[in-house]
């Protein structure tokens, strides 16, 4: 079976579960089994020829240009772990079925499950270290799940959260390390790497990567001071406990430091390291384990104890002992798993795993007894069982490398002894009690079968070691060394008198010496003051959570004229900053001479702008000074000879103006003072910076000489566009598209504003409006007799300026644009001297629609020229005579401009409706016809709301 | 007969939105056939413009039949297709949802502010007219402001007010930094500035980098960029969420524009500007990502949470967006088409989380109907979010990472992505647990079951569109060999201008 099919078994299989739990929990179960079954039996047929030496290889292309790809090998370190992972988790399976209860998910569960396994499988055949990265980071997520699979208890979801966060740390810093390995060696893939390790150490990244993946590596496996994370994670099923935290997927870090351990090992720093820090880990863990109530919380401790003991056999560098490490390892996982599981048994008998609520277990649950018993013996090293046989490697290997290494494994190992037969004697010997929660007895076959395989094992490999693991323990150790070369090293129970036996029997009878004088050791533990992690670090997530909630609503306080201020100062600093980088010389250009003219409005223009400033907070006032700065700009156009934009900004005026008069009649009529004279100074200053800079901006730029492409406009206007007036043919041709585009905001802005208005007078805005009082004396005669006579009057005659600015636009000044602005301010006027439900009812065509065939007629114009094989927006004209008129001229152009003028109407018509039909909600009086009495004319305000 | 093709996808929805108004503006079903057959065709057209371009040619299209630099040219070329595909994908998929949840009945005209929304969108990618570019950010600008405002409600007018005062601010520096750019170069043609860029006198080059300064930070803007980000965390929070799923682009048009104008104008090789489009983003973009993933962590509101992560998120693009090489900007262009679906993936998930809570806070409630389903949506979500594997996110990660490594103080920035991604898997694995885990805490203490009578809402087209963003993202981790490609292509296309250059001048 090719090893990318392996790895994705388990993925491909997780479906099945959530499917099959339809069919009944033994089909789900089963199902399930297979999948791992069919993976484990694919595995297997590669064994012969791995254990023969051969490395298999599997290679799919994924994405080159990172080196990323889905490369598979398998060698005696991938078959171990793999068949660990495989083996093991067709146990878990089984187990697990007779574990959960009937109200659990067990199809989730199981999913959950086979997507852990499946990462697992892939970490350990990945030949591609960013591969093996995924896996990694996978394992962390489907962990994540699994821990707090119990989501409704707070432990469950709080480990989970802890194991992510610690894991994903040492995750993300794996990453990092990987990156800069494969920087160094210039390849990502694993088996190149492995041939680089003089280029590795050499280099000057070495240490950074060491850090970084020994960081990734210590957080998985949980050591010190990253161990606290795994205890917690024991809030998960104990399937999960005995699957995870024991067998699997805590060893990936293990499986890191001895797949790369021919490139890393060997030097001071890893020592120090590696071996230190499992050193520590070893002893802290075995201590607190024996002081640990919980049967999972011991477990959990020896198991990180039991990691550490592994971790620094990897440290200690040696080609022997790295072969012990991977011995160690297969016993710890028989054991381990095999304790996990009777812990469960006895938590889903007896409903608790306090050992302070249990003992005399013995005879009620004899089955349970036997393999907890033979498993405990070996954790502890007793012979004849495997434990003992790494376990007096170990000390030998330790015994080597000082006296103070010697010292500290042999502590370990006794306190190892202590808390092994603490799970013997405080949970089955003593006295039966009659306060268990339940009545204990042992489970059925389905639930001890699994354990029992493994207590098997035990035993059979601490009596025919070379015979059951030699073969795999020689591959594997090869592997791990990296060489078939293998050191002298002899699987054996009696090595004769020698140094490791002698701390074995000391630290067998010192363990027993300590667990005698149990109670006096706790009565010490317990009063000792210790830092709890868990506490230290919910604290520190509980701050860095409640500071990143600080940081973040200081940033973003709401204030407009905060962000306003922090934009206009970044772009006047940018600005300035990328100025100053480059060289400036000033224009050549003559400038004008002043005139009288341009003085003046250059006067009025100031004037208006302080005054604006001052009566700033007086809202109409201010508009009406808005409004003379338009009106100066308009001058200036004119001035300018730019008649086209002086009649565009002259209109545009007036009908914003007129808008915004009467939107401002709904709102108050002042501005608050919001702001602290100090921001005052400080907005002051940025804006005067910003002005400057746009002042001197614009100077530079007058006053050079520029190579432009208008004179391309200039020259093609009248025998490319057909006409004379080569403002209008840029609007409508030359850049009839962004003409288009620009109508289309225009249509939106009215279109927005009816979606809105619709909306507020929809919601609570509208009873605020209905009892709206005007805070303005009214006038008697809303509509005076005079006004309405002259709109009406002019009403002909603007429409036809209207139609005659529209048709000369192409030659002379005017256009679409213009018109369509002229039109609309001659109907706002019939609407504002009448009054909007006159006006209205003699108004046929919905505004909406007008926008909107506008639109239609500009696109279509457009789409027209596609007939003609010609480009969007491409214009055609041509000249025509009709007796007796003279000679005229139709350009596609003025479909175009309808277009334009049809959906400036409609917008400014749209956005007057909506305000009026504010003016509708409130409970102030409309009137019906043209030039009506308000019967309540000339009464103050105050008097109206007596009504 | 490509030709007309290129412009097709502003064209389209130009004349569909006013088509909306003009004959469905009663009636609903006839609105939502329009605007889903309309975005289906869209999705088709780019499809097929995709296709033409990843050969490598360089189509123009001469607007009114006017040359460039003297009409306005559209110019499709690899990126600008690919931004096309991007934005057509995403549109459908929100537009399904938002049909699927009648969240189109809860105002006017939403059908046509999102087709007009398109057509901003669609023009902004393809123009290669610097004035054009501002016209369709204005169109995009006026339709996002009336979709954000969609619904109405007096949070979501404050914001809307907000962000369409700040996208003005803005524009108005837009306009500023076109008539500095045009009062030195006389020219809006990016193609044509680019050309005559080089040839300045020197006595110019302060004014063209002003002008080049001016509208990077109008893009930066657009892209949230810190400190000029502010516009986005409220919109996204107060936008109704499927909008805000749609505003997913919104932040990538910024970016476009950045990678355009920047590789095309003032590319790496301009010496008016040289590396400082570059030395300016990098530093500011590490920021913006450290900012963005803190404000993930912060919580208090699952929009927030998203909201932060999407501006996170920008920040790590940015930073290989400013490394300014073809290996980087090929790992921005992955992972921008990645973060803009996963963003839209969470905000559509804040919408179904919060149309079933009544509330998106972070507060517990009781569990709410199809948790689990909902759950493992956005567990999904979050993970290509975080950029966990095995989702496109990690390798997005991956490829910023490994793109940047030649770049000064790469210690750093490294440090800062990984410090980011693991301060957003812990913000994101909070608000996840508090919403999906910590709801099953109380089930005992809701025994009359009061949550339990919210219905069941229906959820095939809603599921549909979130799972076929899911799909997409999946679709771009499986297939990552020949996206990568395909962006490599592009970037060797930007970073090679001259085809592009003389595509449009006609050499």
């Amino acid at each position: 079976m090719s090893l990318a099919l392996i790895a994705a078994l388990p993925f491909l299989g997780a479906l099945l579960p959530g499917i099959m739990i339809r069919a009944g929990r033994n089909t789900c179960a089963l199902a399930t089994g297979s999948v791992t079954a069919l993976a484990l039996i694919g595995l297997l047929l590669h064994a012969p020829a791995v254990l023969q030496g051969e490395v298999i290889q599997t290679q799919i292309t994924w994405m080159p240009l990172l080196g990323l790809n889905a490369n598979f090998f398998l060698d005696g370190l991938g078959l171990l772990f793999a068949g660990l992972i495989l083996g093991i988790g067709l146990l878990i399976i089984t187990y697990a079925r007779f574990y959960l209860a009937k109200s659990d998910p067990m199809g989730q569960f199981y999913t959950y499950l086979l997507l852990f396994q499946g990462a697992m499988v892939g970490i350990v055949l990945s030949d591609n270290i960013l591969l093996l990265l995924i896996f990694w980071e996978l394992t962390s997520l489907s962990s994540f799940l699994l821990i707090g699979y119990w989501r409704h208890l707070p432990e469950g979801r709080q480990g989970a959260r802890m194991a992510l966060a610690v894991t994903g740390m040492g995750g993300l810093a794996l990453i990092g390390g990987m990156l800069i390995l494969g920087h160094i060696v210039g390849s990502y893939e694993l088996t190149v790497i492995l041939e680089n390790r003089e280029l590795i150490q050499q280099s000057d990244l070495y240490a950074p990567a060491l850090l970084l993946i020994l960081l990734g590596a210590f957080t998985k496996s949980a050591q010190f001071p990253f161990h606290f994370w795994l205890p917690h994670a024991m809030a998960a099923p104990t399937p999960v406990s005995a699957y995870l935290h024991s067998a699997t997927m805590v060893k990936a870090g293990l499986f890191l430091m001895a797949r790369l351990w021919p490139v890393l090992s060997g030097t001071d720093l890893w020592f120090w390291l590696v071996a230190g820090a499992g050193l520590i880990t070893m002893v802290m863990g075995a201590v607190i384990a024996l002081f640990k109530d919980d049967l999972k919380g011991l477990l959990a401790f020896s198991t990180v104890s039991h990691l550490g003991l592994i971790t620094m056999l990897l440290g200690i560098g040696t080609d022997v002992a790295a072969v012990v490490a991977v011995f160690h390892i297969i016993n710890h996982a028989t054991f381990k798993a095999a304790l996990f599981m009777t812990a469960g048994i006895i938590d889903h008998e007896a409903h608790t795993r306090d050992i302070k609520r249990l003992g005399g277990l013995r005879t009620l649950m004899p089955v349970t007894f036997v393999l907890a018993t033979v498993a405990s013996l070996s954790m502890a090293g007793i012979p004849p069982l495997n434990g003992f046989l790494s376990k007096e490697m170990m000390l030998e290997q330790a015994a080597d490398v000082g006296f103070f290494f010697g010292l500290m494994v042999t502590i370990g190992a006794m306190f190892s002894v202590a808390y092994s037969l603490r799970y013997i004697v405080h949970v089955f010997l003593g006295p039966k009690r009659d306060d268990y929660p339940a009545k204990p007895h042992d489970p059925g076959f389905g639930m001890w079968v699994s354990p029992a395989l493994l207590v098997v094992l035990v035993v059979l490999i601490g009596l025919f070691p070379n015979t059951i693991v030699g073969p795999l323990v020689a591959t594997t150790g090869g592997a791990v060394i990296g060489s078939t070369d293998l050191p002298y090293y002899s699987l054996a129970l009696w090595h004769g008198f020698n140094i490791a036996l002698l701390m074995s029997v000391a630290a067998v009878a010192l363990g027993y010496l300590v667990l005698r004088f149990h109670p006096l050791f706790e009565e010490l533990w317990n009063d000792a003051r210790r830092p709890e992690a868990k506490e230290i670090f919910d604290a520190l997530i509980d701050l860095c959570a409640r500071g990143a909630d600080r940081v973040t609503n200081l940033l973003h306080d709401g204030a407009m004229t905060r962000y306003l201020a922090i934009f206009t100062a970044s772009a006047v600093l940018f600005g300035f900053a990328a100025f100053m980088g480059g060289t400036h010389g000033s224009g050549t250009r003559e400038t004008l001479p002043m005139s009288v003219v341009p003085i003046i409005g250059w006067l009025l223009i100031i004037t208006a702008t302080i005054v604006t400033l001052m009566v700033h907070r007086n809202r109409l006032l201010s508009l009406v000074m808005v409004a003379v700065i338009g009106l100066i700009i308009s001058i200036g156009f004119a001035y300018l000879s730019a008649p086209d934009l002086a009649l565009t900004q002259l209109s545009v005026e007036v009908v914003t103006v007129i808008l915004l008069l009467l939107a401002l009649h709904y709102l108050p009529k002042e501005t608050p003072v919001e702001s602290t004279p100090g921001r005052r100074i400080r907005d002051g200053a940025i804006a005067g910076f910003a002005g400057l800079g746009v002042t001197g901006l614009l100077y530079a730029i007058m006053t050079r000489d520029h190579d432009t492409i208008s004179w391309f406009h200039l020259e093609q206007s009248y025998p490319g566009g057909g006409g004379t007036n080569v403002v209008n043919v840029i609007l409508v041709d030359f850049r009839g598209f962004d003409t288009f585009g620009e109508i289309i905001v225009l249509g939106v802005a009215a279109l927005g504003i009816y979606a809105i208005i619709d909306a507020a007078l929809r919601g609570p805005a509208s009873r605020r409006l209905a009892n709206f009082k005007p805070d303005f004396r009214r006038a008697g005669d809303r509509h005076p007799m005079m006004m309405v006579v002259a709109t009406r009057v002019i009403l002909p005659v603007a429409l036809t300026v209207g139609v005659f600015i529209f048709l000369r636009g192409h030659n002379e000044p005017g256009g679409g644009f213009i018109a369509g602005l002229v039109v609309s301010i001659a109907l706002l006027m019939q609407y504002m001297a009448s009054g909007f439900t006159w006006a209205q009812k003699r108004q046929r065509f919905d505004y909406h629609a007008i926008i909107a065939a506008g639109i239609i007629i500009a696109a279509l114009t457009g789409v027209g020229s596609w007939f003609y094989d010609a480009p969007f927006l491409s214009s055609a004209f041509d000249y025509y005579t009709i007796p007796p008129l003279s000679e005229f001229e139709l350009a596609s152009a003025i479909a175009f401009d309808v277009g334009v003028f049809l959906t400036v109407v409609g917008s400014v018509m749209l956005a007057l409706a909506e305000l009026s039909r504010i003016g509708r909600h409130t409970s102030v009086s409309v009137n019906k016809d043209a030039m009506d009495i308000d019967p309540r004319a000339d009464t103050p305000a105050a008097k109206v709301e007596g009504h | 007969m490509l030709s007309h093709w290129i412009v097709a996808p502003i064209i389209l929805p130009s004349l569909m939105a006013p088509l909306i108004v003009l004959a469905a503006r009663y009636d609903m079903t006839l609105q939502r056939i329009l605007s889903l057959g309309a975005t289906v065709a869209l999705v088709g057209i780019s499809i097929l413009l995709t296709v033409a371009a990843a050969g490598g040619t360089v189509e123009v299209y001469e607007l009114g039949s006017w040359p460039a630099p003297f009409g306005i040219v559209m110019v499709l070329d690899r990126l600008s297709a690919l931004m096309l595909l991007m934005t057509s994908l995403l549109a459908l998929a929100v537009l399904v949802y938002v049909v699927g949840t009648d969240w189109d009945r809860r105002g006017a005209h939403f059908h046509a502010l999102y087709q007009f929304q398109l057509m901003g969108l669609t023009g902004a990618m393809l123009t290669g007219d610097l004035f054009n570019l501002f016209v369709f950010f204005e169109i995009l600008l006026i339709a996002s402001y009336g979709l954000m405002v969609h619904g109405g409600g007096k949070l979501r007018m404050q914001a809307g007010v907000q962000y369409v005062i700040y996208n003005l601010a803005g524009s108005t520096l837009f306009v500023f930094a076109l008539a500095t750019l045009y009062g030195v170069t006389g020219t809006l043609n990016m193609a044509d500035m680019a050309i005559r860029a080089q040839s300045l006198p020197e006595a110019d080059m302060a004014l063209l980098r002003t002008g080049a300064a001016m509208l990077l930070v109008v893009f930066a803007v657009k892209g949230a960029l810190l400190p000029l980000h502010f516009w986005l965390p409220n919109t996204y929070v107060h936008a109704p969420a499927p909008v805000a799923a749609l505003f997913a682009i919104m932040t990538k048009v910024g970016a476009y524009a950045i990678i355009r104008v920047y590789t095309l104008v003032f590319g790496p090789d301009a010496a008016v500007t040289g590396s400082m489009p570059g030395d300016w983003i990098m530093p500011v973009a590490v920021i913006t990502m450290v900012v963005g993933m803190i404000g993930v962590l912060a919580g208090g509101n699952l929009a927030r949470v998203v909201a932060f992560a999407a501006i996170g998120s920008m920040g790590t693009m940015f930073i290989a967006v400013a490394a300014f090489t073809p290996e980087s900007t090929l790992a921005a262009l992955y992972y921008m088409v990645h973060s803009t679906f996963a963003a839209a993936v969470l905000f559509l998930i804040v919408d179904m989380v919060q149309s079933r809570r009544g509330t998106c806070g972070l507060q517990v409630l009781p569990p709410i109907a199809q948790t689990g389903l909902i759950a493992s949506l956005f567990f999904a979500g979050a993970i290509a979010m975080a950029g966990m594997p095995p989702l496109s996110g990690f390798l997005g990660k991956l490829l910023v990472l490994d793109s940047v490594r030649e770049q000064g103080g790469v210690a750093w920035i490294w440090g800062a992505i990984l410090i980011a991604s693991l301060i957003a898997i812990v913000g994101l694995a909070r608000a996840g647990s508090q919403i999906f885990w910590k709801a099953h805490a109380d089930e005992t203490t809701d025994p009359d079951g009061t949550m339990a009578a919210i219905p069941a809402q229906p959820v095939a087209l809603p599921v549909a569109a979130v799972l076929g963003l899911l799909a997409l993202i999946v679709a771009m981790t499986v297939a990552a060999g020949p996206v990568t490609d395909y962006m490599q292509a592009t970037a060797g296309q930007l970073y090679d201008s001259s085809a592009y250059i003389g595509a449009v001048m006609g050499h």
